[in-house]
């Protein structure tokens, strides 16, 4: 089984963002870029089937301008077998990104797309269901757990009131949640082999898609602030102030 | 045109996301509501006198006993004409189906709005709640799903409007289908709607110590919550989990116990109305969002607070 895992470059996590003085959007010159924590997830569920045998081939796709490469890099050093970049300097819409990857997964035919549940950048929370509306398969969202049957997969999902478990038909794509996985760190040799592992690039325009923007932003501002507000020195002050001041308990 | 908003349910009860959703709907026009489910017409009747809305569509069905979003988003394609917005609140159910419904229909979602500048321009929180980006749809359909902390619960109303029957098209593609599930039983409120929150971060040691939380949330009819450090710890599950990637809450009152404040979790949490923080560091950056902050060793303080309330 054929196993595509789609990955964005992202802030790093742990990056405080800057809103920029103009308004147009968030300061990334300078700024530390990772993968995001999610795909890492999906990258490392991935090579884990490989490792057990459910899965024969894990490719790596992301998208995005020319340093989407050394994020391609990392999963390949993690364990994926080659990489495909979509070369684009356009800021790349969810639909956009799954017209792509279905375009994608037109050529390579995969029985399965992993992808991170959301992005922590835009915070969509869209591809991964996006891709599998347009191939018409099942999808496995927020899932905590995967087992592979023959042409089936139960999949365990992260859902509001705790969890829930489907049999959903193969091929599917499925998206990550936090618990399915701890994702591994490449080792000093595996970056080494990674440097020698293929990667493909192709533009949107050879894949034939149209991913003009259907969302324009108007502008991007900092949040309203919340202030500190006063320290208490003990409980019994505490549990007063909530009591009498704010009257809230 | 009218609005419609995609309502999630469990057959038996109305989840408290869909009354807020239906506020934002009614700022952008006429609000109808459809019940996708199967024996689910206490749902609708309860709908039909909610304010704010007009009309009640209603699609039974042994096949929609579950969400399953392959299903649920055939439906809402098949009923889409006439409606220039459809709606539904972000839980984990209307993350699941909308962005299907959205690439079914080739437009692009917007994803958790908090708030509604006009019909075509939305405010939604994008890098964890750390910026806020106004957005304006070009598409012809716009597909939303609502940040439900953002707006404010529709009240019941003074009347009953109509429940309209609709014929569930033949649309079962046996591509996904439901096992089981497990959830979380609670003696006490959802996360989401509940009036005061009590939530552990690493700070807590263990799943055990967590029962400290509880007993005082008891007292205070709290819900309990967790950071994402407490959850990838392995002390309580993920339904517990506040912030960017969990849940967003924003109750009347917070009490974040040794929570340190990364802002993944302070995304999922800043919009409450008093947050009080109990962290044996003065440093923790949570101090600097909360009303009140009490520097104390939880273990101390949390059984204190607890003997304070009995009394």
């Amino acid at each position: 089984m054929k196993v595509l895992i789609a990955i964005k470059r992202v802030i790093d996590y742990n990056v405080k963002i800057r809103v920029k003085s103009d308004h147009t959007g968030v300061e990334t010159n300078n700024v530390k870029m990772s993968m995001n924590p999610f795909d890492e997830i999906a990258v490392e569920e991935g090579i884990q089937m490989l490792e057990s045998g459910a899965a024969s081939e894990v490719v790596a796709v992301s998208m995005g301008p020319d340093q989407c490469q050394e994020t391609i890099r990392t999963a390949l050093a993690m364990g994926c077998d080659r990489g495909i970049h979509v070369s684009t300097d356009i800021n790349l819409e969810p639909l956009a990104v799954a017209k792509l990857l279905a375009s994608i997964v037109a050529k390579e035919n995969p029985k399965l797309v992993i992808l991170g549940k959301q992005a922590i950048d835009d915070d969509s929370n869209q591809t991964g269901q996006m891709l599998s509306a347009i191939l018409g398969w099942s999808q496995g969202t927020f899932a905590s757990n995967i087992s592979i049957e023959k042409d089936n997969a139960k999949v365990t999902r992260e859902i509001d009131g705790g969890l829930e478990t489907l049999n959903i038909k193969l091929p599917s794509v499925i998206t990550t949640d936090l618990r399915l996985n701890t994702p591994r760190y490449a080792s000093l040799p595996n970056i080494m082999k990674a440097k020698k592992k293929p990667i493909d690039t192709l533009t949107p325009e050879e894949l034939k898609i149209d991913v003009t923007n259907r969302l324009s932003t108007i502008k991007v501002v900092d949040p309203p602030t919340r202030e500190a507000g006063v320290k208490v020195e003990t409980v019994q002050e505490l549990v007063d102030k909530l009591k009498n001041e704010v009257k809230i308990i | 045109m009218p609005v419609l908003v995609y309502i999630d349910h469990d057959n038996q009860n109305l989840n408290v996301a869909n009354l807020s959703t239906i506020t934002a709907a009614s700022m952008i026009g006429e609000v109808h509501a459809v019940v996708v489910g199967y024996d689910c017409s206490d749902v609708a009747k309860n709908l039909a006198e909610t304010q704010n809305i007009e009309k009640v569509l209603i699609v039974d069905s042994e096949a929609y006993t579950n969400p399953i979003a392959e299903n649920i988003s055939a439906v809402l394609v098949s009923i889409s004409e006439g409606y220039s917005h459809i709606l539904a609140p972000a839980t984990t159910v209307g993350k699941n189906i909308m962005p299907r419904l959205s690439a079914l229909l080739d437009v692009q979602q917007i994803s958790e709005i908090v708030d509604v500048i006009d019909s075509d321009t939305f405010d939604r929180p994008i890098y964890a709640g750390n910026a806020i980006a106004t957005v304006k749809s070009n598409d012809s359909i716009k597909v939303i799903t609502v940040r439900t902390t953002a707006f404010e619960p529709a009240c019941k109303g003074s009347s009953s409007v109509d429940i309209i029957e609709i014929e569930p098209p033949d649309i079962s593609n046996h591509l996904s289908e439901f096992v089981g599930s497990e959830l979380t039983k609670l003696d006490r409120p959802e996360l989401t709607s509940a009036r005061v929150i009590i939530s552990g971060g690493r700070g807590m040691q263990n799943g055990e110590n967590f029962k400290l939380l509880e007993q005082v949330a008891e007292l205070l009819g709290a819900a309990v919550g967790a950071s994402r450090a407490a959850v990838d710890s392995g002390f309580v599950s993920n339904d517990y989990q506040v912030g960017q990637t969990g849940k967003i809450v924003a109750p009347e009152l917070y009490i974040a116990v040794g929570i340190s404040g990364a802002i993944q979790h302070l995304a999922g949490m800043k919009d409450s109305k008093v947050i009080v923080a109990i962290n044996k560091d003065e440093d923790a950056p949570i101090f600097q969002v909360a009303d009140y902050g009490l520097v104390a060793d939880l273990f101390e303080a949390i059984p204190e607070l607890e003997n304070e309330l009995r009394t």
